[in-house]
């Protein structure tokens, strides 16, 4: 340790030059290809497959009501999809509930976390109780939350609004979506960045507090700065299963009163509406979402890792 | 600057295990003094509970005559220098070193001042912009220093600051570490297990063993004087040769033959109502090669003649060591002290001597040797509760 550590104190390390591979080095890269072989086929089978006939049935006016008309027809879907007001409802929806539920549940994950790190006594029990949420089937947890929000019959709808129907209304059916959203998640939110939390040496806590930090202090500027990886891998995940939102709305309000996320657009499309063209151009679109918030995180990601001086060393 | 009073601190946890029992200490003002022992035997929990890391179950902490028991750590004024140097790996060595003036809400003027003139004393000013990952163990370990001195605190705690390093640079650094402290004259409390560093760098020592003080002193008194089988055997290096031994009619009958009693030592041991099975503790360098002395220094101690197992050069004198048949010493404090240091292989066939001889010395490993030992500086001890017989005070 304390030889790397040697070099990179007093001389620039410097870039790998790029030499000619050495017989053994190709033989290891050799054998490494074909370790990798047989899970690259059944990724490339499973994933590679629909994702490239998805976006060919995306160039194609492919509609299954009317079969005889099909015909390639190049971007003219995705000039429909992206020219049509409810598309860009249902992206805005969407956008809004990913941002407000990813938002609420990592400072309530945060605190969650916080506990169960903390907790001393009956650890598996808080741990395991903190966990029955994330464990429960999803569309079960939305059937729950519908019922109990149905006017006249559900007890949260006695409780709080005894004389609405709340799911037949825009901004409560909303708040409702993403509290079934947070109530599930938080718990996985919290398990993440317990593993983040683990990764902050006592130590550092404790010289904080010889620095004279006070708790608050030394959670902003020791504890979030040092775990901040974690916590960007747990946003990661979180915003890429959030946006792709299907079964609390199904379940909730079937995307009435455009309360409906791209996902629920395109199974309208697709598996209502039979259109093959229309629904792969949405899957597309949303695949290609999905791939710009990752990518975005993983510049993020990657340029912040703690304790190096620029983000390309690690 | 600060004088720190513990005054019968005791530490137990709520499991009913006694970490720290009825520790007394008063450090004075500018004292640079050492807790040592072996581990888990409570030096990391009392500076803990100087600190205010760990609460205090008992007694009290007084720093500047003030109780400050329920204070927390940030309110005491106390800088802590860690083993892992905890330093925070998000910010450069200058924010790291700026830290607590910051959470101080010093203004930036004089936290650059400051920094700067830390930085320049620990030789640290071109590194002041990089991050602690891309620093050497003996610059990070130079940052926390560098931390803890910003802002000229009432006292430091180091826990042993300099055990992540690599022996050379240990050495290096416990000279810049005693320098420092010289410089600053800032009260120390210094935590460590190894003996050496003890004896080099404190004003005065502490010697802990199960939660116990065993001996406060400065460090020529406890090598010299030890209170009991314990500190005796823990400090020094090589350690004290320890041999059974029966007392009687003023004579010592010792596996190296009978030892007269001269008057000093007969006159504590019938002060300290000795039993008569004893310890005898002989340090290494007491020792001589018996070709290498005239008649009237022959005479003033003790001979025998055993073959040398081992003989190790070390240019400026020379290590024999020697098998000496019977029985061996044994007491609970021995025992102790050989699992710590890990020398469990203890010979069946009698106890083994270091002796240091003069680099003169004609010692060959294999051959006989007559060697001279001075009788006035043998130690006697108490088997049954290791109490130093000989202790003059």
């Amino acid at each position: 340790m304390s030889q790397t550590a040697e070099r990179t104190a007093d001389t620039p390390v410097s870039p790998p030059a790029k030499k000619a591979v050495s017989e053994g080095k190709k033989a290891e890269r050799k054998l490494g290809l074909w370790l990798c072989a047989p899970a690259a086929l059944v990724m490339i089978a499973v994933t590679g497959y629909p994702i490239i006939y998805s976006i060919w049935l995306s160039l194609q006016r492919y509609d299954l009501r009317f079969p005889d008309q099909q015909k390639f027809v190049g971007l003219e879907n995705y000039v429909t999809v992206l020219s049509n007001s409810y598309w860009w409802t249902a992206f805005g929806v969407t956008a809004m509930i990913t941002v407000i539920s990813v938002a609420i549940e990592l400072v309530l994950g945060m605190g969650l976390a916080l506990v169960m790190h903390r907790t001393l006594v009956m650890r598996g029990l808080v741990r395991t109780v903190a966990l029955i949420p994330y464990g429960i089937v999803t569309v079960v947890a939305a059937f729950s939350w519908r019922y109990a929000w149905t006017q006249d019959t559900g007890y949260l709808a006695q409780l709080f609004a005894p004389d609405s129907a709340l799911l037949t209304q825009r901004v409560p059916a909303l708040a409702i979506i993403i509290l079934a959203e947070v109530w599930k998640t938080v718990p996985f939110m919290a398990l993440l960045l317990m593993a983040g939390l683990a990764l902050v040496p006592d130590d550092l806590l404790k010289a904080a507090s010889m620095d004279g930090a006070s708790a608050w202090q030394r959670f902003t500027k020791v504890m979030v700065p040092v775990m901040k990886p974690a916590i960007l891998v747990a946003l990661l995940f979180r915003t890429l299963d959030a946006f792709r939102i299907f079964d609390n709305i199904f379940v909730l309000t079937s995307g009435a009163q455009e309360t409906g996320s791209v996902s629920m657009q395109t199974y309208n499309n697709l598996i209502k509406g039979l259109n093959l063209g229309i629904g792969s151009t949405m899957s597309v679109l949303i695949f290609i979402a999905v791939a710009v918030i990752a990518f975005i995180f993983i510049k993020v990601f990657g340029t912040s890792a703690p304790g190096s001086d620029d983000g390309r060393k690690r | 600057m600060a004088e720190i009073v513990l005054d019968k601190v005791t530490k137990r946890y709520p499991d009913g295990a006694l970490a720290v029992s009825d520790v007394d200490i008063t450090i004075g003002d500018g004292e640079f003094i050492i807790l040592v022992g072996p581990s888990g035997c409570g030096k990391s929990t009392t500076l803990n509970m100087i600190a205010g890391l760990e609460d205090i179950t008992e007694g009290e902490l007084r720093i500047d005559g003030k109780r400050v028991n329920e204070r927390a750590p940030k309110d005491r004024d106390i800088a802590m220098v860690f083993q892992s140097y905890a330093l925070y790996p998000h910010m450069s060595v200058r924010e790291n070193m700026a830290f607590p003036l910051r959470l101080a809400h010093v203004d930036n003027a004089t936290v650059t001042k400051k920094v700067e003139e830390a930085a320049r004393i620990l030789d640290l000013t071109q590194h002041l912009d990089r991050k602690p990952g891309n620093l050497s163990g003996g610059q990070r370990q130079r940052v926390a220093m560098g931390r803890a001195i910003v802002r000229s605190p009432k006292a430091f705690l180091m826990d042993e600051p300099l055990s992540n390093l690599d022996a050379k640079l240990r050495v290096q650094m416990r000279t810049s570490v005693a320098k420092l402290q010289r410089r600053l004259g800032t009260t120390t409390v210094y935590v460590t297990h190894d003996q050496t560093e003890a004896m080099t760098l404190g004003d005065r020592v502490v010697v802990m063993r199960g939660g116990l003080v065993q001996q406060v002193g400065s460090p020529q008194a406890l090598y010299e004087q030890p209170t009991n089988l314990f500190v005796a055997g823990f400090i020094g290096s090589p350690s004290m040769n320890f041999l059974p031994a029966t007392l009687a009619d003023g004579q010592l009958q010792t596996p190296l033959g009978p030892v007269p009693l001269s008057d000093r030592i007969r006159r504590l041991v019938e002060a300290a109502n000795a039993p008569s099975e004893v310890i005898v503790g002989l340090r290494p360098e007491h020792f001589e090669d018996a070709a290498l002395l005239d008649e009237g220094e022959r005479g003033r101690g003790g001979r025998f003649t055993a073959t040398v197992d081992v003989l190790e050069s070390m240019g400026s004198d020379k290590y024999a060591y020697f098998t000496v048949e019977g029985e061996t010493a044994t007491s609970a404090e021995l025992d102790e002290l050989a699992a710590e240091s890990g020398s469990t292989e203890m010979t069946d066939d009698g106890s083994q001597i270091v002796t240091r001889l003069s680099a003169a010395s004609g010692a060959r490993e294999g051959a006989e040797l007559e060697v001279w030992f001075d009788e006035d500086k043998l130690l006697l001890f108490d088997p049954s509760d290791g109490r130093n017989l000989t202790y003059a005070g």
